[in-house]
């Protein structure tokens, strides 16, 4: 039996890696992706360009507009001279935030007055518009904080932020180990959807039928190698993770691999699930993409599920990605011990048996 | 030339027809991640829960532990002793730690004030830093309370008010909808035909194509034609949803919103035309299509994140990424109105990349005659 499933195994190895852009579909995307994405996905806002629409000429707004130019999240790229300049700016996309300092601005405060500084926001991505504000007010209050100090205000409380895991607030320490989730789910989904379809397809499917193999051979033939090449391509991005993008990988690796190991168990399931209802390889593929999309976005990658409505968030319960990137960032970032993550392991090992249960039952009745 | 271009695409249409598989493509899809997207991802933060730790309670500490309270953005959790609290932030229950040491009230007498700890959880660190700005907000708050209570000098000289445009209340479906119907319409423009070339070279068929008199022109068209009725198809399922079931205002006139569209189709369509004319092979072009159109419409469009803040090599990356554009101009066209200064130039570079793509398949296409 082994013998019939390792000659399966090779046979589908050699169907996959035959010819050159077949090889390079598996390597250089995924590496390019997390490249590019590892880069990409991040909500730190650098160079926000805004322009200041000062009617003040004191030295105060001097001083703030020096604490606006000294953060290298803000880049002041115009300053109207007219009230009316502002909305095209803004409009046209040029700046982000424009800020408006009245005439009054520097008598009020040398007189012991508090001043308001006005900040118009492009609310178009709202999420940018947010963090524009907060980093604003961080310059801010930064700036009432050293005011008060230097006009012997005492302050009798005062704030000590220290951030665990992540000491920065780095996005990309946030973004990188979902990444090596995601890009791990596409490559292995997309090897088995796709591997009976294209054998259906090309009619070659009718022959390993009159094969002396059993359903459960080919399935072990066709589940095998998509396994393996996902324990492959987890690696490959989990060294590129640390050595390339030096996020640490706190954890013990025995937990990441437990993880990883469980977490494909579902993917190859639910991959050959697809394959074995596919009939054509664009069924496969479309397939591939009704699970995964719904798979990623429900998962907490970019956004927490604690935001969705509570009937989705109970549907999330049956994601295996939603697991997988708990233990990925634990064990990544927080070094989290393996007891502390049975809670996300057995769900994981419960999804993946019963995918590959309900894939191997699938593939007996739609066999013939 | 015509009929026998009538031909071809009788004969794409009875494909689809015969494989139901690309009409859910153009119909199904749509409605699917419309309806995840909009309802179930939101970046509002909602809830977020927040352990205050208060270690010798006292009138002082019990004044300032009550500049936290319960509201819409936090649930606050209290516990009586900082190990707890740890514990539970390490478990996932609680995302930050607000800490009033034992010698706060002593110290808060002193001329350089008492130290509250902020302990965040910084794997998240979108949501750590709402936390930071939140908590220093409630701090500033309660020390001009603190301060008018006692006549005592200002602390907070500087107030900042600030007005969002486009969409007051922040509401994040608004930019999500519209970012989303980009993605959507690069996924039906690339997936519908990055295989469809394909299939007639994996089958043989294309070779029988080219016996016939039928011109590569003819073929090209043969193929957009049909995949450009059934993307417009998509897209109007996809406005009618955004408008009337997610409420988000069309700013912008219609007409508009349809002729950017058709410009975007067409490049999508382009591109995934380029890709399976290269490819050869069905299961190559399904993975470059998705890898090389889904995920760069969803990370690199400026569809969430910000363009501006990515590394230069990162941005020139995305000046080749048809949805960057036509992000732009659908977020202005549903939330800001009919701003030509974004529309055209945006337009531009849509009308470019289409024609950059389609020529590309078109040398391919006619490299291989030969």
């Amino acid at each position: 039996m082994w013998n019939r499933i390792f000659a399966l195994m090779v046979k589908e190895f050699l169907a996959l890696l035959k010819d050159r852009k077949g090889r390079l579909v598996l390597v250089v995307p995924p590496l390019v992706q997390l490249m590019v994405f590892g880069y990409a996905a991040t909500f730190d806002l650098k160079n926000v360009p805004y322009a200041v629409y000062s009617e003040d000429r004191g030295y105060v707004s001097r001083d703030l507009l020096a604490a606006f130019n000294g953060s290298s999240n803000f880049t002041l790229i115009a300053h109207p001279g007219d009230e009316r300049e502002i909305a095209p700016l803004v409009d046209s996309r040029k700046v982000l935030m424009v800020m408006r300092i009245g005439p009054n601005f520097s008598s009020d405060l040398s007189s012991g007055r508090a001043s308001t500084i006005q900040i118009i926001v492009d609310g178009r991505n709202s999420n940018t518009a947010m963090l524009v504000v907060n980093y604003a007010a961080t310059i801010v209050q930064k700036f009432n904080r050293e005011w008060a100090a230097r006009h012997d205000a005492a302050i009798p409380v005062h704030i000590e932020t220290r951030s665990w895991f992540n000491p920065n607030l780095e996005s990309r320490w946030f973004f990188i180990p979902g990444i090596v989730g995601l890009l791990t789910l596409l490559v292995t989904i997309l090897v088995t959807a796709l591997s009976v379809a294209r054998e259906r397809e090309q009619g070659t499917f009718d022959q390993l039928l009159v094969t002396p193999m059993s359903p459960l051979e080919i399935l072990m033939g066709k589940a095998l190698p998509g396994f393996l090449i996902g324990i492959l391509e987890a690696t490959l991005i989990t060294l590129a993770a640390v050595f390339w993008f030096e996020v640490p990988l706190l954890g013990s690796i025995l937990t990441l691999y437990t993880g990883v190991f469980l977490f494909l168990l579902s993917a190859v399931g639910v991959g050959l699930m697809i394959s074995s209802i596919a009939v054509t390889q664009q069924q496969g593929l479309l397939g591939a993409f009704f699970f995964m999309v719904p798979a990623i976005i429900l998962s907490g990658f970019a956004t927490p599920i604690r935001n969705m409505p509570t009937i989705v968030q109970d549907l999330t319960l049956l994601n295996p990605m939603r697991y997988f990137l708990v233990v990925l960032r634990g064990v990544f970032l927080q070094g989290t011990p393996f007891h502390l993550l049975i809670p996300q392991l057995w769900p994981l090992a419960a999804i993946g048996i019963a995918s590959l249960a309900i894939a191997g039952w699938l593939f007996r009745n739609r066999m013939y | 030339m015509s009929m026998r271009l009538n031909g071809l695409i009788r004969k794409e249409f009875l494909q689809i027809m015969r494989d139901p598989s690309s009409i859910a493509i153009a119909f199904l899809m749509p409605l699917v991640l419309l309806l995840l997207f909009g309802y179930g991802v939101s970046l509002d933060s909602e809830h977020i829960p927040l352990g205050v730790v208060v270690e010798a309670p006292s009138a002082d500490s019990s004044n300032f532990a009550a500049a936290f309270p319960e509201s819409r953005y936090f649930h606050i959790v209290h516990f009586q002793d900082t190990h707890q609290a740890v514990e539970s932030m390490m478990a996932g229950r609680v995302n930050a730690i607000v800490v009033l040491k034992q010698d706060f009230p002593k110290r808060s007498r002193q001329p350089d004030g008492a130290p509250v700890q902020l302990i965040l959880n910084g794997v998240d660190e979108n949501t750590a830093r709402i936390i930071s700005g939140y908590v220093d907000g409630a701090l500033q708050k309660w020390l001009e309370h603190d301060a008018a209570m006692r006549g005592d000098q200002l602390h907070s000289p500087i107030r900042m008010a600030q007005r969002v445009w486009f969409n007051g209340e922040l509401r994040s479906r608004n930019f999500l909808v519209p970012g989303l119907i980009a993605v959507i319409m690069t996924l039906i423009g690339a997936l519908l035909t990055a295989l469809v070339m394909a299939r007639e070279w994996e089958r043989g068929t294309m070779e029988a194509l080219l016996v016939t008199p039928i011109s590569m022109n003819e073929v090209i068209l043969g193929k957009l034609i049909p995949y450009f009725i059934l993307g417009m198809g998509g897209l109007a399922l996809s406005v009618a949803m955004a408008l009337w079931l997610f409420e988000v205002p069309l700013r912008g006139s219609l007409w508009v919103l349809f002729a950017a569209s058709a410009l975007f189709l067409i490049a999508a369509l382009g591109m995934g035309l380029l890709i399976s004319s290269v490819a050869k092979s069905q299961f190559v072009a399904g993975q470059v299509a998705i890898i090389g159109t889904f995920l760069p419409a969803f990370i690199l469009s400026g569809f969430i994140f910000d363009i501006n803040s990515m590394p230069g090599f990162v941005q020139a990356i995305t000046h080749v990424i048809a949805a960057r554009y036509y992000v732009a101009i659908l977020q202005t066209l549903f939330l800001v109105g009919d701003e030509w200064s974004v529309i055209l130039p945006n337009a531009a570079a849509l009308v470019l990349l289409a024609a950059i793509f389609l020529g590309i398949t078109w040398k391919k296409t006619r490299k291989r005659l030969g």
